[in-house]
């Protein structure tokens, strides 16, 4: 057994909803992210897939104590974050950070590349002395596939993917042991998004790093993920190994979930049945009472809506799944990849 | 090459019958004059859709497979952009030499355009309703009354429930997905042959895209248009398109029947986009990277545009560009070395 180095427990985040503006009033709260709870090993890469407003973001920004949560906790090697003083704060800053998803909003425009991946030693000057900065920040370029001689470079004479290079250029710099990816390659192109996929790859083998990827794009977190937890309305409602949740899924969601990504292959348009989901994700200001998702689903019974089913081992699964009628069901038919096609090549 | 048996498509447009056609792009040029000088947007696209028929245009930001669509309906915006060559035909006579008028008259009854971002596209001060029914009004003389009706039948055909009283609702009291179904019966409204969807479902939630994916196949069968979608999301293309043409630097690099496409690229770029997506079905994949960036369109690169990205590419890559060549009944592709992909195991 691996260790654990973040450990995630019961986390809340409720936003108020209020009413006039001299007198205000909280008339309800948004549950963006409404107990969630999991553990990250060392080196893995957990991947959180989910639709929009399913609170992964808010998870993400919670757990970079960028938000303050409602309640829960999160530990770091065993050590409570929140409530650490500014000073335990700032150590532990150095150990997470975070990969935003828009590059082209997270660089401020008036710093050069040396001056934004430069920045975090300004405020931890411990890590590198004055005199080494510069050839700090060029060796990061160099790490995340720039050219070093582009240091006095601003943001805006780089491409969508170069910007995500530099992002993650920013996030290395301390040397963390944990990087939050919150949808790194959603705004990219399709070509640009497999080199930003393969490097986050590398750095993790090269430094040890273990993510939490967040996206909505199924097969990118299957691509990268050892580990899957599948979101819905503010909770965690399945959570497994990538084989367990892909190969093997018991929550009707994640099954409707999977059954609607298409497949770059013709050839299974007859094979595949999709899971047709009716009607829109519920207000999270407002979620059904019991099971959440059980106003679309499929299986819902009378104690669906009375009971919430916990996140656990049912008979019917191997893994933890929030459903009371959880079962395993085939729906993405997978097979090993082949190799890549070697490209023939001539002289004319 | 010579001993290939190839021929070039436009010879076989040229020694042609009087196509029957619905719609025809061919040898469309479009150039964007800015200050920064000229950004040869298009340069020589020809397709074409037929009845019935869905052509998946495929192409990354910055391909032209937009603008080409912006250039069909005549909403190009001039300046910058300027054609400066080919034809655009629908049912066999150019559009670019036609009125203003007379492409007015098309706009909306023979070709209609579905965008992307709905709730741009609609305007948030009227209700759906008026939005839909002020075709009914302006181009079928209808009274206020009859057109709203009309437009409740339209809101019922792309199934939103409770027509009759959403049509009194404004574009944001509606989700992402109904806001797009809102935008299909919008450009439903006067009948159209050909639809232009320009990625439809890019901006929605995967189990929503499913939904209007199936309701744009379903509305295209009933009616038999023709589907021109545009789109960058090869799985999107996998699951409804007939045929499919590959857009790079304002090119078409490749086209052909779906199956084919996806069973043996003829173009390296087309390999390089298959192999570099992660799918969901596969385990212990690798991913193939495209080196480099797409080009800038101020300065495309000499002969072939994908060149410098091309792990094939030989001298004869820079030098010159290679025509879209005929390889078989149903596939066409623009690289030097087309037959060498084709025919490798």
């Amino acid at each position: 057994m691996t260790e654990n180095i973040l450990e995630v427990n019961d986390l809340v985040k409720y936003y108020p909803v209020t009413r006039g503006i001299v007198f205000k009033k909280t008339i309800g709260h948004v549950q963006a992210v409404d107990g969630v709870s999991f553990n990250l090993r060392k080196g893995e890469t957990l991947g959180i897939v989910g639709e929009s407003g399913c609170g992964k973001s808010t998870l993400a920004r919670v757990l970079m104590s960028l938000e303050k949560p409602t309640r829960g906790s999160v530990k770091y090697n065993g050590q409570e974050i929140y409530g650490m003083g500014a000073s335990g704060m700032r150590r532990l800053r150095r150990n997470i950070q975070l990969v935003m998803q828009d590059p082209y909003t997270s660089l401020n425009p008036r710093m050069t590349v040396g001056d934004l991946i430069g920045e975090p030693f300004e405020i931890h000057p411990d890590v590198a002395p004055k005199s080494s900065r510069r050839q700090k920040v060029q060796d990061l370029l160099e790490v995340v596939g720039l050219n070093p001689e582009h240091i006095n470079r601003y943001p805006h004479q780089f491409s969508g993917g170069q910007r995500q290079r530099i992002g993650i250029a920013r996030a290395l710099a301390l040397r963390p042991e944990i990087i939050v990816c919150d949808e790194p390659v959603s705004a990219l192109d399709v070509s640009i998004q497999a080199q930003v996929m393969n490097l986050l790859e590398k750095l993790q083998d090269e430094f040890g790093l273990s993510y939490i990827f967040i996206a909505h794009d199924l097969s990118v977190v299957r691509h990268l993920s050892d580990r899957v937890a599948v979101m819905y309305l503010g909770k965690i409602v399945e959570i497994g190994t990538e084989d367990e949740i892909y190969e093997r899924p018991t929550h009707p969601y994640t099954q409707a979930l999977l059954s609607a990504v298409p497949v770059p292959d013709p050839s299974s348009r007859e094979t595949k049945a999709i899971i047709r989901l009716t009607g829109d994700v519920p207000s999270p200001a407002n979620p059904p009472s019991g099971c959440r998702f059980r106003t679309r689903c499929w299986k819902a019974q009378e104690i669906c809506a009375t009971e919430v089913p916990e996140l656990t081992v049912r008979s019917g699964s191997d893994h933890p799944s929030a459903c009371h009628f959880a079962e395993k069901r085939e729906i993405v038919a997978t097979h090993e990849a082949g190799e890549l096609t070697d490209l023939p090549t001539r002289t004319l | 090459m010579s001993n290939v048996f190839v021929s070039e498509q436009s010879e076989a447009a040229a020694a042609g019958h009087p196509s029957g056609r619905l719609l025809e792009v061919e040898e469309l040029r479009v150039e964007f004059r800015t200050r920064d000088g000229v950004a040869k947007v298009i340069n020589g696209v020809t397709y074409h859709v037929d009845a019935g028929e869905t052509l998946a245009v495929l192409g990354e930001s910055g391909s032209g497979k937009s603008v080409t669509a912006q250039t069909i309906m005549g909403i190009l915006d001039t300046p910058p952009g300027f054609v400066t060559g080919g034809q655009i035909r629908f049912h066999g006579r150019d559009m670019l030499k036609m009125s203003a008028e007379e492409r007015r008259r098309i706009r909306g009854e023979g070709i209609a355009m579905v965008f992307q971002d709905a709730l741009s596209a609609l305007n948030p001060v009227f209700t759906v309703g008026f939005q839909i029914a002020e075709q009914f009004r302006v181009r079928r003389g209808m009274s206020r009354g009859d057109a709203k009706k009309r437009a409740a039948e339209m809101l019922d055909q792309v199934k939103i429930p409770n027509a009759k009283q959403r049509i009194n609702e404004y574009p944001h009291q509606f989700s992402g997905g109904m806001r797009q179904r809102v935008m299909i019966a919008m450009s439903l409204a006067l009948d159209p042959e050909v639809l232009i969807a320009d990625e439809p479902t890019t901006a929605l939630d995967v189990t929503v895209q499913a939904q209007i994916m199936d309701l744009l196949a379903e509305l295209q069968q009933e009616r038999q248009m023709g589907l021109i979608l545009i789109t960058h999301d090869l799985g999107v293309v996998a699951d409804v398109a007939d045929r499919i043409a590959v857009m790079y630097a304002g090119r078409i690099v490749e086209e052909a029947d779906v199956h084919e496409l996806y069973a043996k690229p003829a173009h390296p770029y087309t390999l390089g986009l298959l192999e570099s997506i992660p799918r969901i079905d596969e385990k212990g994949q690798q991913l193939r990277t495209i080196r480099g960036l797409p080009p800038s369109l101020l300065r495309i690169p000499s002969g072939c545009p994908f060149h410098p990205r091309c792990p094939m590419a030989q001298p004869v890559c820079a030098e010159k560009v290679p025509p879209l060549l005929q390889l078989g009944p149903t596939r066409a592709s623009a690289c030097h070395f087309a037959q060498d992909l084709v025919s490798r195991d």
